[in-house]
């Protein structure tokens, strides 16, 4: 089964990224990639890391006219950061592959419609 | 046979196949929800039928036939399952017993609480949504949707039909207690002397820990929590007088308890302590009834003993509930000051308790502080729906 993982970050999260030494930063990193390396045969080249919040552009259709506005459709202090497409055999697989992942700190996971 | 005993068995009987059936069923078409719908519809046939026409020799077999029929009709659009249905012949090879995979599939963790505790009655027990609804009060519709919404979410969401591997084990294992440790607590706080109408949830909670001993045989927690539930069971009969009041344990018969019972828990429980190590909540919360139950009058009760037990517990799982019950024995070892010092801590976290203004009163009125305990006890009164407690706490005012 395909699952889309959407990457949630928080103020916090992004706190503790900002005050990181470039060591730590690096660190951080390499974390991450080794993560990708790890589950290479799960992760499909669907995905990406998207730009930050303020970068976001809504538009809302409901009404008698498009509406577009500034900033992400939801303000909130947790907001999606990037999202990955992996391939597995189930909820449970997917569960262990997620519960590994050492960047930000939600993470939702949402089955592909097949 | 009075009807209650009647409706016991036809519980019982349904109970004793119902997962059985699903298990198989979900093996053999590979879908959870078309399964669970089957074994369901067989159910609701069999207690419509049952009462008026007697228990069938073989209960599974009948169950097994009305599902199996209904499924050819039902699942006409599907081919394959059909196919797959028709094949199936009784009795089902007795391979392995696939209620445990039933049973953590129904409390997977991607699953509400709610939703978890629904399947599970429906799927494992055999309950009708009907039954669960009366036992929740919730209305139908909603707890109907409640298994709907979870039934879809296992089909779309790709929940394994799968015990957990041994790295998974513990984890999913606490989850499945917690499920009917949450069962076990609902059924026996709303249980009233007269059930005649309502479907006791402790015994589906003994049931379904007693099923999970006997398949995991080797998990201590699994016998802890058995243990504990039969030690609350044993003091059952002394719970109500005769008018159907609730009665204190401090002012329980202790005659009416069921001392054979108690030896029986309390045995497991040793047995199991011998054989692992640290203790577990749920083993720890047992020790505890045993300590009580052990005890010949109120009086005689090893408050030393159980104070240590709260101590342990507070150590594997810190609560600002179990701290509530632990001032209980902190009052009877180090005295009521003691205590009331130690709900001072807890008064932010517990404020909208009732227990917590209940065990305060009391407390107060034995410091001596009666106009203080009066005002606990209105508190309490306020925020608990239970009506025998709320009675309790009445005749508690009235009295002092």
């Amino acid at each position: 089964m395909k699952y889309v993982l959407m990457f949630v970050e928080t103020e916090e999260f992004a706190k503790e990224l900002e005050a990181m030494s470039p060591p730590e930063l690096e660190q951080a990193y390499q974390r991450v990639n080794q993560w990708f390396i790890d589950h290479a045969a799960k992760i499909t080249n669907r995905g990406a890391k998207l730009q930050g919040a303020p970068s976001a552009t809504t538009v809302r259709l409901d009404g008698t006219e498009p509406v577009t506005t500034d900033g992400p459709f939801m303000e909130g202090k947790e907001v999606i950061s990037g999202f990955l497409v992996i391939d597995v055999a189930d909820l449970d697989e997917a569960l262990r592959v997620v519960k590994t992942w050492p960047g930000c700190p939600v993470v939702e996971i949402r089955p592909v419609e097949s | 046979m009075t009807s209650d005993t009647a409706a016991d068995e036809l519980a019982r009987v349904v109970r004793e196949h119902a997962g059985r059936l699903a298990a198989s069923l979900v093996s053999l078409l590979g879908d959870f929800p078309a399964a669970e719908d089957l074994v369901q519809d067989a159910v609701e046939i069999a207690l419509r039928r049952w009462p008026e026409e007697g228990i069938p020799d073989r209960p599974d077999a009948w169950l097994f036939t009305v599902a199996k029929r209904r499924g050819v009709d039902v699942l006409r659009r599907q081919e394959n399952y059909r196919t797959k249905l028709a094949q199936l012949q009784w009795p089902v090879p007795p391979a392995s017993d696939d209620r445990l995979r039933l049973i953590f599939t129904c409390c997977h963790p991607a699953l509400a609480r709610e939703a978890q505790i629904a399947l599970t009655l429906r799927v494992v027990c055999g309950l009708t949504t009907a039954q669960i609804a009366a036992a929740f009060l919730v209305p139908e519709t909603t707890l109907a949707q409640r298994i709907t919404r979870a039934k879809r979410k296992i089909a779309d969401a790709g929940i394994p039909y799968r015990i957990p591997r041994d790295d998974e084990l513990a984890v999913r294992l606490n989850e499945v207690l917690a499920v009917i440790y949450l069962l076990f607590n609902e059924g026996y706080l709303s249980s009233t002397p007269d059930r005649a109408h309502s479907r006791d949830l402790v015994d589906d909670a003994e049931w379904l820990t007693a099923l999970l001993a006997g398949l995991l045989p080797n998990e201590p927690e699994v016998t802890g929590l058995l243990a504990l539930i039969r030690l609350h069971r044993a003091r059952v009969a002394a719970r109500f007088t005769a008018d159907g009041d609730l009665v204190l344990l401090q002012d329980q018969d202790r005659t009416k308890w069921d001392h054979a019972a108690i030896a029986d828990a309390t045995a497991l429980l040793t047995r199991t302590a011998r054989r692992h190590r640290s203790p577990g909540p749920y083993q720890l919360q047992a020790a505890i009834a045993a300590c009580h139950c052990e005890a010949p009058t109120w009086a005689d009760t090893d408050w030393h003993q159980i104070l240590v037990l709260y101590d342990m517990l507070l150590l594997v799982e810190p609560s600002a509930v179990t701290r509530l019950h632990r001032s209980v024995a902190v009052r009877y070892v180090h005295g009521v000051r003691a205590a009331l010092s130690e709900l001072d801590d807890l008064d932010a976290t517990l404020q909208n308790y009732p227990l917590y203004h209940a065990i305060r009163a009391e407390l107060l009125r034995a410091d001596g502080r009666p106009s203080e305990a009066h005002e606990a006890d209105r508190h309490a009164i306020e925020l608990t729906s239970n009506p025998a407690q709320r009675d309790l706490l009445h005749a508690r005012i009235a009295k002092n």
